[in-house]
């Protein structure tokens, strides 16, 4: 598996969250999954994205620590540098 | 306590003759038939004309017509942002014959051909039969008795009969009320024909000589009712009264009704007394006829034994299957909302297809084209609409006009 830059992780993560509802253009890193309207079915449908694409296993406990954009994306990277 | 009597300020419905109430009353009068290629579609809906894009992504295609058939019955009943009862006091009861049975369809695609792991997490609450009341309850507001009714093809039926109860008898003061269908799948096709239910010919023509089953269709049909006095006091505008209810089951066959028609005449009875209307105070039937041998001619059956013979052949009857085809478990919502539309055009629908008379069915069928509706003694009119369904349901609801 080739290495993933943030910025490539950050666009996928924003394009898959556009598709569950909020407009892409108010997505941004520090935006929150609750001032999204992103639910815990949402985050599941986001990990099986992830894992599918990147390898990266994100288990419900990994999930509830994520509150933001970025802190979902930085958990992917750091996951799939691992 | 006395029965509180219940009237109907909205309806809204999406069938395969368009996204509305009054396009399905106005384009079946004009003898518009909505099938095509054996099965009636709602090809005119766009999901994303009627719902965010969460929406649309969360629910089952069946789910979508009863939230965008919801919408537009709450819209005409005038329910804005803010319910106009206490949210607590609302019921919502949608029925449904099968389900989400496109998702139930595309999950199994993904568990074959990815594995467990990838199965949606959103698989059940797109699929499960109650999708279409929780999500009109979710997205209204609506806090009072909130479930979906299973009873095959007379679902839509016992949901508003359901919901006329819970309002009747004080368990609330309003509720919204239909039912929903999409199973338009190749399954879901090949479950029918093999059962020999569905017509060869892709005609749906009930009561004719030559009908051979039913051709499916797909939509929903929403109904609000309101307590009469609570309606009145806020000023609402009442397109009718859902006056009677009845139901009970033949205990006969898996699929095949009672050939006397006996149960499903008591059903008819029942309502009648529910409504405290007699035989000779009906001024329409509006049939379940579903276009096979066996329902049309045990329907036939069941309406002379409860209305006596002299009434049911003066009765004019018709089918809105024969223009839509047969919308399982919406279909009794979505002849509900039919009906509704009758009594306030006073224009009844033919059963279009009907051109060969069956001798052994000798009623009015209302054959060619739409005729007005006379009235039977000057009061506003009522009106009869039947539902049965495979596993032996029977149920019917009394609809009465409002005062013109």
């Amino acid at each position: 598996m080739p290495a993933v830059t943030t910025e490539q992780v950050e666009s996928r993560v924003v394009e898959v969250l556009a598709s569950f509802g909020p407009d892409a253009d108010q997505i941004t890193r520090d935006s929150t999954f609750e001032e999204l309207d992103i639910d815990s079915l949402d985050l599941v449908e986001l990990a099986q994205i992830v894992e599918d694409e990147y390898g990266v296993v994100l288990k419900g406990e990994d999930m509830k620590e994520l509150k933001t954009v970025g802190d979902a994306t930085d958990l992917i990277v750091s996951r799939a540098d691992a | 306590m006395p029965k509180r009597r219940v009237v109907i300020t909205g309806i809204g419905a999406v069938t395969p003759l368009g996204v509305g109430a009054r396009p399905l009353h106005e384009r079946w009068a004009s003898g518009v038939v909505g099938i095509a290629d054996g099965a009636g579609t709602c090809a005119e809906f766009d999901p994303s004309e009627h719902l965010s894009v969460k929406e649309v992504r969360r629910l089952d295609r069946f789910a979508q017509f009863a939230l965008a058939a919801a919408g537009e019955a709450l819209t005409q009943a005038g329910w804005g942002e803010e319910i106009p009862y206490d949210p607590l006091r609302v019921g919502c009861v949608i029925a449904t014959g099968i389900g989400g049975q496109n998702t139930v369809e595309a999950q199994l695609d993904v568990l074959r051909e990815k594995g467990p792991k990838m199965v949606s997490p959103l698989g059940i609450p797109m699929y499960m039969p109650n999708a279409g009341a929780a999500a009109v309850s979710m997205k209204y507001g609506l806090q009072g008795q909130t479930y979906g009714v299973v009873s095959a093809c007379s679902g839509g039926a016992n949901a508003i009969g359901s919901a006329l109860r819970m309002i009747q008898y004080g368990d609330a003061d309003a509720a919204v009320a239909g039912g929903s269908e999409s199973t338009l799948t190749d399954f879901a096709f090949a479950c029918f024909r093999a059962m020999q239910a569905l017509s060869p010919t892709g005609v749906s023509r009930p009561f004719d000589a030559r009908r051979d089953g039913f051709v499916m269709g797909e939509g929903a049909g929403v109904l609000v009712l309101e307590e009469a006095e609570a309606a009145r006091a806020r000023g609402a505008r009442m397109l009718g009264e859902v006056a009677g209810y009845g139901a009970t089951a033949d205990a006969y066959h898996l699929t095949a009704p009672e050939p006397s028609g006996g149960p499903a005449a008591r059903a008819i009875e029942l309502a009648l007394a529910d409504a405290g209307l007699d035989a000779g105070e009906i001024d329409y039937v509006n049939a379940h006829g579903t276009s096979t041998q066996l329902n049309d001619a045990a329907e036939t059956a069941a309406l002379k034994r409860a209305l006596g013979d002299a009434q049911a052949k003066r009765i004019p009857i018709s089918s809105t299957k024969s223009t839509i085809g047969h919308l399982l478990g919406a279909a009794g919502a979505v002849e509900a909302v039919a009906t509704v539309e009758t009594l306030r055009t006073r224009i009844i629908p033919p059963t279009l297809g009907y051109e060969v008379p069956d001798p052994e069915l000798d009623l009015d069928y209302v054959p060619g084209e739409a005729r007005p509706l006379i009235l039977t003694n000057g009061h506003p009119p009522s009106a009869i609409s039947n539902s049965f369904a495979f596993g032996g349901h029977n149920v019917t609801l009394v609809i009465r006009g409002a005062e013109s």
